[in-house]
């Protein structure tokens, strides 16, 4: 009865309008074993393929890691990390970066335009390109720095979690294309069960410390990672030790938006609000505590 | 491989040395993911660099490029010294207690009958005592001094764990701990599994290389095994065809050889081809050889080829060198005695040794003809593309043909993999614009060029006349036509074994039908059985898979006779039972041999017949002892490369391999380390494939810019950050290239000295979507490996320095 | 980048998104609409699928390729998908960074498309037609074999063919292979290899 393939929508950005809730849902998740990955970037290439998007010829920068950076036509990369034990000895860690489809999406909560991200009852979480503005906010409410805007058309893209593909029944391309199995796609119940055999075998094989990435600071998430220091995410590329949406996020979607929707004062808002969004070194520490306190307050 | 992609799942050890299987086969390479996730494996990997398959391995060890048999010798030591072997496989399958002859030995790095002059070996000695009977003499107790096992222990007996790390830069308890790993599938119910690729065979000694894996492979036990076996990655789609094929210069399809000068007649010829028994009731199958000759020569030339004329023995040109191998070819274009090339899919300029050598020979040559899909550096040697390619167009007076042809998803018929998996494929689409198959292009010349000699005369032109061409549309023949004709016929009515008559006309079973009478053609007998009266079994697509052995015996077809692991009799004991259950793959039910595969073996010869599993070799078991076969030594022993930073530590008069061919000017061209202090080595990278997926726009973004990786210590001492500029250059040239400055490269300390690698990927050129860069043969020597000429890509001298970025290619 | 947009840029923008989408907003939205437009359709729904083997490495990994036009006469078909065959024993429907970018092989800026010819000492490449080529060629094969074909070495007969090299493919047929085999080796050719080594 379970229908993973659900695109019924259960949060839509800017609306107060409530989904339909009769039919059961199904989380999805990705899984991302890490300790499986050999770097070769076939996700990489399933996703531009599938998607249709081609990023620009870079350069070497003296890594491996091409394109260095997310972009509009980049929704997933390899991160390539050379870590170097206490012992002595080295590990190659290689993380795959890209949204992580959070349970609570801080892109969803903040975005400050009607219908242009939602999340379906599988657990995606989606950008409705029509319906984007190119504020930049989710890029600011995600606790990952995933969205990115386009230069083209001004868009915010990111990471569909092949939302077209799984609502046919079929895995996202980056895991069907994975040679190693370092991406598996089923529900989220099975991926966490996936998880927990792989951090049994890991153990075994003197990583002491390996577990399973699904951050509850975002209400966990639809991408998840089994880390073999999962006492040490940040290792991998800074992946964030304990994920959390912006107080100040929390405190727009508090209702603050709705009430600046309501006043048609909206432009007036979003400069008031990318004022206060336009990246935290701009935002003195004690203004910030001050509004997270403001915000508490207002969702008591 | 012996075995075949899927069943690694079953090892349970698996050692990547001499590859990086997980960068160039991602996709074989989930098989190792699954015996480490299901079947509890552990895997090694060494290598000169920590590689994205150390990144997943239990155990890695670094080791300095071109230091293999050093290390694999330690091995065999470690095995003998420590009694890590599987006996009764060792006694039973091997040729180990075989008596060699008397007077011969090893000495100062050289086996008996070195000529210095001729870099060959007089090999007279490396041979076994033959008995009155003419039998191979035998010590079952393994005593003789001059048997082969004792020759074995001697031979390795120098290759300590503290010699190791002089030569090899592996620190003694790495080595010693991944012995003890590699020993404990000396148990009959554990095996290892070697995957090895460029890596070991780049080098001057590269068959050696795999012997010296091979000897640690037959001690365990781990031939023939389910999870075990010397797996060969090829590199290219359809390698494994082509050689099968015999697209070489001394080849016949099938791996039956071209005729030499002293091989006046046929009967010459077949003379050294009929491998006698050397021990009672073996099999040795190459006595079969004339069949498959005859056949071929009847698919070859038709009605042309008749008994009277020995099978149109003479219509096949007989060589008076080994091989015109490509370093030799290219030896004579230097000297302006290659005329012309006809290159189909292969981009030479920048896939053979020395650069600038290959852009003087193709300067020298009256023309040339590139049949690619894609638009090659060959083709466009004579451009100006700046520090990419400085040359002067109006001084080169080659003649150059760029011919479009179609790609896989354009054509039909079937490629061979490393499995031995003969994969029929369908066009997706047609050709674009005015490309055309290799197939066309190939049948159009050849009646073109027919037509002229009918015309004018001209030299020898019979085989071309005369060569059998029964297809349909003459310039157009079909893949499916030419597949039955690789498979074979049957010219006239002909008996099977059981005494059932097979009538005029039909597709043969297998090479078992063919016959040396002239009545049955076929055009590669180790290709007999791809496509019989039962239809195409290429194209089989039935996945099923018993007793989940991963064999899948109905997808595809496998030569030979759709066998999926070779040698597979030794899977089971002398008495016909599996070594051990959990490795079963067929049993002696009584009457057959039975199981997963197709036995490798007489279908009903019984155990207590004594035939030796490996019924190629006319001894009927494996040799660790190779006897006269290799052109430079029975056993492999440590050479250095030809551009080495340390001296031959076991025999230090000896430059490279001494039974390696070197041309003088080539030789002129070495470099010293003193000179060119830093050891190089060539690779491959995950996000591309050899020269061509540069051209492809997704791939470019991967990995879009020429780069050389050097360690961090490197890097300070030459002023080099991440990123940076350097050059890099040996006698032979000069590139540039960005600076990846890593820690998965160290300094190996070797022999009290610390000695730097630089690793140079191949993969980029002055043609596609990528950055203009170079390719690592502007640096490398000329010189291959002693047996079969692989160049040695792996192994040699560079200096480096912090550069300027190279001038702005000509637009 | 994102961050670089200027205060009226942002003024902008956000005017037409109220433009196209304040009613709706304000309006408590329509939930169907913004699901349609939200999923891109599958784009292989009609497509014609044909099994290929992915022509780089010796794993030979199955491929489904999914082409425009159902193979009807007035269609053109053109490739415009590549994904792995799940029913292919070895990878399973997996494909590598090379093998899941076959499209962009496929449909490279790079490929050949016209026969090409290069006469010496030019700085240049000019079309030419195939019969032109293949006529040009078979004269310049046929002319050097004429006149180094070697018949004899003393009284042996040797038959052979050294100073024209061929080189045969890697990823082409063993179809193909074997008739390149067939056409080279009659004329007696022996510099003549294959990409096995490097």
């Amino acid at each position: 009865m379970a229908d993973y393939t659900s695109l019924d929508i259960v949060q839509r950005s800017a609306s107060t309008d409530q989904p339909p809730t009769v039919r059961s849902k199904t989380e999805v998740a990705k899984l991302i074993d890490v300790s499986r990955c050999i770097g070769c970037k076939a996700c990489q290439v399933a996703c531009q393929e599938w998607n249709d998007i081609r990023d620009t010829v870079g350069e070497n920068t003296g890594v491996y890691d091409n394109p260095h950076d997310l972009s509009a036509k980049t929704w997933t990369l390899m991160r390539f990390t050379e870590y170097e034990q206490t012992g002595g000895e080295l590990e190659f860690l290689i993380r795959k970066d890209g949204c992580m489809h959070c349970t609570d999406p801080g892109c969803l909560k903040a975005c400050p335009s009607p219908g242009a991200i939602v999340q379906y009852a599988n657990g995606i979480v989606d950008f409705v390109e029509e319906n984007c503005i190119g504020c930049g906010y989710c890029i600011k409410g995600c606790p990952f720095n995933i969205p990115r805007i386009s230069q083209e058309d001004r868009k915010a893209y990111k990471c569909t979690l092949c939302s077209d593909r799984v609502a046919v029944g079929q895995a996202p391309a980056c895991a069907k294309a994975c040679p190693t199995g370092a991406i598996m796609f089923g529900t989220k119940e099975a991926m966490i069960e996936q998880a927990d055999h792989r951090v049994v075998d890991l153990k075994s094989r003197g990583f002491d410390h390996a577990g399973l990435y699904n951050p509850l600071g975002v209400g966990g998430t639809h991408v998840m990672y089994v880390l073999h220091h999962a006492d040490k995410p940040e290792i991998y590329a800074n992946l964030p030790n304990n994920p959390h949406i912006s107080p100040l996020v929390n405190f727009w979607k508090g209702g603050f938006k709705i009430v600046g929707l309501a006043s048609l004062a909206f432009a007036a808002i979003g400069g008031f609000l990318h004022y206060i969004t336009a990246g935290p070194d701009e935002v003195p520490k004690s203004e910030e505590q001050e509004a997270a306190h403001d915000a508490e307050g207002y969702t008591k | 491989m012996t075995n075949h992609w899927a069943d690694i799942k079953h090892a349970d050890v698996i050692v990547v040395m001499g590859g990086n299987s997980a960068e160039a086969h991602p996709c074989g390479f989930k098989w190792v993911i699954e015996a480490k996730v299901k079947n509890n494996a552990k895997l090694v990997v060494i290598d000169p660099r920590f590689t994205r398959t150390a990144s997943v391995a239990d155990i890695y060890c670094p080791i300095r490029p071109g230091t293999d048999i050093a290390f694999l010798n330690a091995v065999t030591k470690y095995l003998l010294d420590h009694d890590k072997l599987q006996h009764e496989y060792v006694n039973a399958y091997t040729n180990c207690g075989f008596i060699v002859k008397e007077g011969f030995g090893f000495q100062d790095g050289l086996f008996t009958g070195y000529d210095e002059e001729k870099r060959d070996y007089d090999k007279a000695t490396w041979e076994y005592e033959i008995g009155p009977d003419g039998y191979a003499v035998v010590d079952p107790t393994l005593q003789h001094p001059r048997c082969v096992m004792q020759l074995l222990k001697q031979h390795v007996a120098q290759y300590t764990p503290e010699l190791v790390e002089r030569i090899c830069g592996s620190p003694k308890e790495k080595f010693l701990q991944i012995c003890e790993l590699i020993a404990t599938t000396s148990v009959p119910d554990r095996t290892m599994s070697s995957l090895y690729a460029l890596g070991w065979t780049h080098h001057s000694k590269g068959s050696q290389n795999i012997r010296a894996m091979t000897i640690v492979q037959m001690l365990l036990g781990n031939i023939g095994m389910l999870g075990g076996g010397m797996n060969a990655l090829r590199g290219h789609s359809n390698i494994q065809g082509l050689t099968d094929l015999g697209l070489m210069s001394n080849l016949l399809p099938g791996y039956m050889t071209l005729p030499q000068e002293r091989e006046v007649t046929l009967a010459d010829y077949m003379s050294t081809k009929r491998f006698k028994p050397l021990r009672p009731g073996q099999t040795s199958y190459w006595q079969n050889y004339g069949k498959f000759f005859v056949s071929f020569q009847k698919a070859f030339y038709g009605k042309a080829a008749t008994k009277e004329n020995d099978w149109a023995y003479d219509y096949l040109p007989k060589l008076d060198v080994l091989a015109y191998d490509v370093l030799r070819a290219f030896e004579m274009a230097q000297d302006g005695k290659i005329s012309g090339y006809v290159i189909q899919g292969f981009n030479p300029l920048m896939s053979f040794p020395n650069r600038a050598k290959m852009t003087e020979a193709f300067s020298k040559m009256k023309f040339i003809v590139v049949m690619d899909p894609l638009q090659t550096e060959t083709a466009r040697f004579w451009q100006d593309h700046g520090e990419y390619n400085a040359v002067d167009p109006k001084a080169i007076q080659t003649e150059v043909f760029e011919l479009p042809t179609t790609c896989f998803a354009e054509d039909e018929g079937s490629l061979s993999n490393s499995s031995r998996w003969l994969q029929w494929h369908w066009a997706a689409q047609e050709a674009p614009a005015e490309a055309r198959s290799d197939i066309d292009i190939m049948a159009s010349l050849h009646l073109r060029i027919k037509a002229l000699y009918e015309k004018e005369g001209g030299a020898f032109p019979d085989p071309i006349l005369n060569v059998n061409w029964p297809y349909e549309i003459e310039d157009a023949p079909r893949p499916d036509e030419l597949a039955r004709e690789i498979n074979g016929y049957t010219l006239a009515d002909i008996k099977d074994a059981s005494g059932a008559v097979i009538p005029a006309g039909k597709q043969v079973d297998g090479f078992a039908q063919l016959t040396d009478d002239g009545t049955t053609a076929c055009g590669c007998w180790v290709y007999s059985g791809c496509f019989t009266e039962k239809g195409n079994q290429m194209a089989r697509r039935d996945n099923t898979d018993p007793g989940d052995r991963g064999i899948a015996p109905n997808w595809a077809w496998a030569w030979p006779s759709n066998r999926r692991i070779l040698y597979n009799r030794a899977s089971c004991d002398p008495q016909g039972k599996p070594w051990a259950e959990r490795k079963k793959l067929m049993e002696w039910n009584g009457s057959r041999w039975v199981g997963f595969d197709v036995p490798d073996y007489g279908p009903t010869v019984a155990p207590d017949k004594n035939v030796g599993p490996f019924i190629m070799n006319p001894e009927g078991v494996a040799r660790l002892f190779v006897r006269g076969l290799m052109r430079d030594g029975p056993f492999p022993a440590h050479y250095e490369p030809f551009e080495s930073p340390q001296a031959n530590l076991t025999a230090p008069k000896i430059r490279g391999n001494p039974a390696s061919r070197i041309f003088k000017r080539d030789l002129a061209q070495l470099g010293e380390p003193k000179d060119y202090p830093y050891a190089a080595t060539s690779y491959r990278l995950t996000e591309h494939f050899h020269f061509w997926t540069k051209h492809a726009r997704v791939n470019a973004i991967l990995q879009p810019e020429f780069f050389v990786e050097i360690s961090e210590q490197l890097a300070a001492e030459k002023g080099v950050s991440r990123g940076d500029w350097v050059r890099v250059w040996s006698p032979r040239g000069s590139i540039k290239a960005k600076a990846v400055v890593t820690k998965r490269i160290k300094p190996l300390m070797c022999d009290g000295k610390a000695v730097h690698v630089v690793g140079i990927p191949h993969h980029f050129g002055f043609t596609g979507s990528t950055k203009p860069g170079f390719g690592p043969n502007s640096l490398t020597p000329v010189v291959g490996d002693a047996n079969i000429e692989t160049p040695e890509f792996k192994a040699w001298l560079v200096n480096l320095e912090r550069t300027t970025p190279p001038a702005v290619p000509v637009a | 980048m994102t961050m670089q947009m200027s205060r009226r840029t942002l003024m902008k923008g956000i005017g037409a998104g109220v433009a196209v989408s304040s009613l709706g907003s304000l309006g408590f939205a329509a939930l169907e609409p913004a699901m349609a437009a939200s999923v891109r359709a599958y784009k292989l729904a009609q497509t014609r699928e044909t099994r290929n083997t992915c022509p780089y490495c010796s794993v030979a990994c199955g491929v489904i390729m999914y082409s425009l036009g159902d193979k009807s006469k007035n269609a053109r078909a053109s490739v415009l998908h590549i994904e792995g065959d799940p029913d292919h024993p070895v990878n399973r429907g997996t494909l590598c960074p090379k093998g899941a970018g076959l499209l962009d092989f496929v449909h490279s800026e790079t490929r050949t498309k016209y026969p090409m010819h290069r006469a010496p000492g030019s700085t240049e490449m000019k079309r030419v037609s195939w019969d032109f080529a293949l006529d040009r060629i078979a004269r310049l094969l046929k002319d050097d074999r004429d006149k180094n074909f070697i018949a004899k070495s003393g009284d042996v007969t040797v038959n052979r063919w050294v100073s024209t090299g061929f080189l045969g493919a890697s990823a082409t047929t063993n179809e193909t292979a074997y008739l390149t085999y067939k056409v080279v080796r009659s004329m007696g050719a022996v510099t003549f290899d294959n990409q096995a080594r490097v």
